[in-house]
């Protein structure tokens, strides 16, 4: 050990981790679980509250705007721009994507035609050099993804029944482990990877030997990059952190460099606040700092994380609402030897919440175990009522499986930190799958012929065998055309847009998975149950195109713990997980799915026909695995059995419910509501539910944020799987947030 | 054994502690203008269902409601119109270990075995108003029953909750929620005082029966109203929330 890293580590317990790179060994051998209340921690500062309003005055601007303000001549890298600050005075912690706070910067490696499209929606041009360089001179993912596209994937993407899918944009859902430069310092890191490199020299040089081989080496120049970036800002990051503000400034930069050089869907910051409060409490306990102070590098942190802006197109935004990075942060949950991972600063994170107010970012997940601290509960609890900006997932069903330094990627994607990596793949529509079963591979909006040209379904009432075999059938073809639409996209990806900083932060070999996703589930376990017990009479046009359908007699629908219904909805899970896993997986990605939609509910249910559980054509779906609003007539804890049955093991990417409750509807008094909150998410983990978003809101205080938004700057909601500012939702999607069933009492 | 069943449904936090299983029995013999569940008024638009198959729906949700705290309500309608069938409910819950809860207006309080009562953990009990005249002109009965059922499961020592829905003009008026107050601090088993505000949420489920709402053009009571409401309680030594 030099003395540089003994000073930096004085103190410390273990042995494992100082070895090798090991962040998990490190927090088990040195951090103090903590099982008490709230009462300790501090309100915002002076300081915080002058950083905080300097940079929140530009967001009216930037609301107006769209953007406050690109730089459409500088490809981002991390070394690419200068310094900017907020408040050079006051800050504690620094360092922004570009020179300005909200000045948004391009990354053309992605995809050239999404950063002009970018630009020009908000009146901006891209820079012509920079055209001609990504234009003559350099390929991008994009271009290489639909040089490989077979005519089958490009009709199923553009009939909208494969989507979202990241072939013009970063994957992202890559989470670095940032921990590691502030425990480590990056010269200790480079020595680490070069190790890793050299383990290679003896090795055939196969394709993926020598793939592997100039990764590792993109990896080193990334963290020389790094290093490089810090030091514009006056820090030296070549050496472990000394302090708790240089471990949150080290942290930071390490995610700051992962952003600056990628435009990642999600762009998510791990599993930070355990990891912190090692120091903090040290620096606590040497009275070098105040909880006061502690508090400040907390908020500190968390504001750099509230401005994480990228350049997208309004079609994105549209799709993804309101402009979401998916900052996520895992918090909570419990060790593997039973100690809960809750410390002091996993208060401090979810304290800024009152310190700055709500926000959508960054995404605050808490890992739930009924096993976790009642007095955390609660404070989860009681800012889930005030905030909605809280979302929370299985601790017991995570922990099993992944250990206990997981963390979320984007929503509900979980994988160990540093250790895995996934191939994020969207989804596919299955309600739009099943109107092509009955049409024989037909588009129902359209009438081309889109999936294989099987026999439609003619009869006149829908016979549920034979609909059920159609749509299995069609599934397979499904499944197929999607893998291997993924399997080129992250070919390319890998190719042209590589995550040379976030990857530099993994081990090497990594684990992959390949992560596929479904929506339409409730609108597809509804057909078949309308199909299955109920009279479904079908109307053709002219064509012979079935496009409306008359449902005669009552149905079971999927949502109200009624197994008639929820086991066709675990059926469908069940058997797409198995045609999906048929399909080998670019460089063997384990295969995965999640039940998810983002807020892109909305736009599948606009591209999908009426379909025969009595949805109009049009109408949006409902949120990732969620029953479909105002099908659910026994409340919300009926609902959330019916999903808690969805199979986690086929589904290892994330099942997601998103719930609104009224706040009448938890309970009489506020004690009551937190009580009753903490005791429903205790029920719904213990009954195997995987993920819940927690909204406690009235219908009257959405409508008037439509009408007045300037009066809700901060109003959040839990969408599927993250949060988002409401008043930057477009009109569709927040009438939709407001159709949603609202849980109360009546 | 037969019942006639509105419905069922799961709550939180609002009819009575924790996460609920709660059964709206069909029938009512009162009309309260409040009412907010019309379609419970009459028997026979109910559903006939065996206590088996509300105890094999309810089943599906024991592990949850003892994880999270909570129970079962027997609500309506009034469920001591069919005290038979209540009291198995209530009886067949108790002895799977939930706790139970009876949600009445005590109107036929006197239909309630000392039995039942011992299997029921919580009365939430429903002084509509203490005033008579007033108690009368909102529901079409008297209020004698349910105060002589107040006194009853006070000298058993049941918990109790009294539940007082506050509509303005027709139940605020200072001198009855005075003398509700002070009943109620006389009684020793109350453990608090829901004061309900009146609302509009109803006003669908009643076009949609073809039926009129009495107070579609009642407002829900001000926030001074409930503070003075509140205080009242206070004085009296009485929680209410």
């Amino acid at each position: 050990m030099t003395a540089i890293a003994g000073e930096a580590w004085r103190g410390f317990q273990g042995k494992a981790w100082r070895d090798k790179v090991d962040i998990r060994a490190f927090i088990q051998a040195n951090y103090t679980p903590y099982s008490g209340g709230a009462d300790f921690l501090s309100g915002p500062t002076e300081r915080t509250r002058a950083v905080w309003a300097r940079v929140s005055a530009l967001f009216p601007e930037e609301r107006r705007r769209g953007i406050y303000d690109v730089d459409a001549a500088t490809p981002s890298s991390i070394t690419a721009h200068a310094p900017g600050y907020i408040d050079r005075e006051r800050e504690l912690i620094v360092g922004l994507q570009t020179d300005a706070p909200l000045k948004r910067a391009i990354m053309p490696a992605g995809g050239l035609r999404m950063v002009e499209n970018g630009l020009a929606a908000y009146g901006h041009k891209l820079d012509p050099r920079v055209k001609e360089i990504f234009t003559k001179y350099r390929k991008t993912h994009n271009e290489g993804v639909f040089d490989a596209y077979t005519p089958e994937i490009r009709r199923a993407r553009k009939a909208g029944i494969i989507t979202g899918l990241p072939d013009a944009y970063g994957r992202g859902r890559i989470i670095g482990d940032y921990r590691r430069v502030a425990l480590y310092g990056v010269d200790r890191l480079i020595e680490a990877k070069q190790v890793e490199l050299r383990a290679l020299d003896d090795a055939d040089a196969t394709d993926a030997v020598i793939r592997d081989r100039e990764e590792l080496a993109e990896q080193l120049r990334a963290l020389d990059e790094l290093k490089a970036m810090a030091a514009s800002y006056g820090h030296d990051v070549s050496r472990p952190a000394a302090t708790a503000q240089e471990a949150v400034q080290w942290l930071y930069f390490a995610y700051l460099a992962a952003i600056k050089e990628q435009n990642g869907a999600a762009m998510s910051l791990g599993r930070t606040s355990t990891f912190l409060d090692i120091y903090l409490e040290r620096d606590l306990a040497e009275g070098r700092i105040t909880e006061e102070q502690a508090q400040e590098l907390v908020d500190d942190l968390i504001i750099k994380l509230h401005i994480v802006r990228f350049l997208r197109t309004p079609d994105y935004d549209q799709l993804f609402s309101g402009d979401p990075t998916w900052v996520t942060e895992s918090i909570g949950g419990l060790s593997e030897d039973g100690r809960p991972l809750v410390t002091r600063t996993s208060f401090r994170y979810l304290q800024t919440l009152r310190n700055l107010g709500p926000a959508p970012e960054p995404n605050l997940t808490v890992f739930w175990s009924p096993r976790l601290p009642e007095p955390f509960k609660h404070f989860c609890a009681a800012l889930s009522i005030e905030t909605s900006a809280i979302q929370y997932e299985s601790d017991e069903l995570m922990r099993p499986r992944l250990g206990d330094d997981a963390a979320i990627a984007c929503c509900v994607s979980a994988a160990p930190v540093g250790r895995q990596m996934q191939f994020f793949g969207a989804r596919v529509n299955l309600a739009k799958t099943l109107l092509y079963a009955i049409n024989g591979g037909r588009d129902e909006l359209t009438g081309t012929q889109v999936g294989p040209a099987h026999p439609p379904i003619t009869g006149e009432v829908l016979d549920y065998e034979q609909v059920a075999a159609a749509f299995d059938r069609m599934l397979d073809w499904l499944a197929r055309t999607y893998v291997n639409a993924l399997n080129t996209i992250h070919y390319m990806h890998d190719k042209y847009a590589y995550e040379r900083l976030e990857m530099a932060l993994h081990d090497h070999p990594v684990k992959r998975t390949l992560a596929c996703g479904i929506a339409g589930l409730s609108v597809a376990a509804d057909s078949l149950s309308a199909i299955k017990h109920a009279k479904v009479r079908v109307v053709r046009d002219e064509s012979g195109l079935a496009v409306n359908y008359e449902i005669e007699g009552e149905f079971p629908a999927y949502g109200n713990n009624d197994d008639r219904a929820d086991a066709i909805a675990v059926e469908l899970v069940r058997s797409f997980m198995a045609k999906i896993r048929q399909h080998r997986t670019y460089r063997d990605a384990e295969h995965t799915q999640s039940v998810l939609t983002i807020t892109s509910n909305v736009v599948y249910g606009k591209h999908t026909g009426n379909t025969p559980d009595g949805r109009r054509a049009g109408e949006p779906f409902a949120p990732g695995a969620n029953p479909m609003n105002g099908r659910d007539r026994h409340g919300m804890i009926a609902s959330a059995l019916s999903i808690a049955k969805l199979p986690y093991d086929q589904a290892l990417d994330g099942i997601s419910l998103t719930n609104t409750v009224t706040p009448d509807g938890l309970g009489r008094t506020p004690e009551e509501r937190v009580a009753n909150l903490a005791g429903v998410l205790d029920g719904y983990f213990d009954a195997g539910g995987f993920h819940m978003n927690v909204n406690v809101l009235t219908r009257a205080v959405l409508l008037d944020a439509m009408e007045h938004p300037d009066r809700y700057p901060q109003l959040t909601v839990r969408v599927s799987g993250y949060a988002v500012n409401f008043v930057r939702l477009t009109p569709d999607q927040q009438r939709d947030v407001v159709n949603r069933t609202f849980h109360g009492s009546l | 054994m037969n019942g006639s069943v509105s419905s069922w449904d799961l709550s939180v936090g609002v009819d009575g502690p924790g996460t609920r299983f709660v059964v709206f029995t069909a029938g009512c013999p009162l009309r309260c203008q409040y009412c907010q569940n019309p379609e419970t008024w009459r028997m026979r638009d109910g559903r006939q269902v065996t206590t088996g198959q509300i105890m094999a729906e309810i089943g599906k949700y024991q592990r949850f409601i003892s994880v999270a705290g909570g129970g079962v309500t027997i609500s309506g309608g009034e469920p001591l119109l069919q005290p038979r069938f209540t009291g198995e409910l209530l009886r067949r819950c108790h002895m799977a270990g939930l706790h139970t809860a009876l949600d009445t207006s005590g109107l036929l309080g006197v239909r309630a075995t000392d039995a039942m009562l011992a299997d029921t953990d919580l009365v939430l009990l429903d002084i509509k108003s203490y005033d008579p005249a007033t108690y009368r002109r909102v529901t079409g009965g008297p209020v004698e029953p349910t105060l002589r059922f107040a006194r009853r499961l006070a000298d058993l020592g049941r918990p109790t909750w009294v539940r007082f829905v506050l509509v303005p003009g027709l139940t605020d008026a200072p001198e009855n929620v005075d003398g509700l107050a002070r009943f109620v601090s006389g009684l020793g088993n109350v453990e608090r005082v829901d004061v309900l505000p009146f609302h509009r949420m109803a006003t669908g489920k009643y076009e949609r029966l073809g039926l009129r709402f009495p107070l579609a053009h009642v407002e829900p009571p001000g926030q001074e109203v409930l503070d003075r409401v509140h205080a009242q309680f206070r004085a009296h030594g009485v929680a209410s929330v």
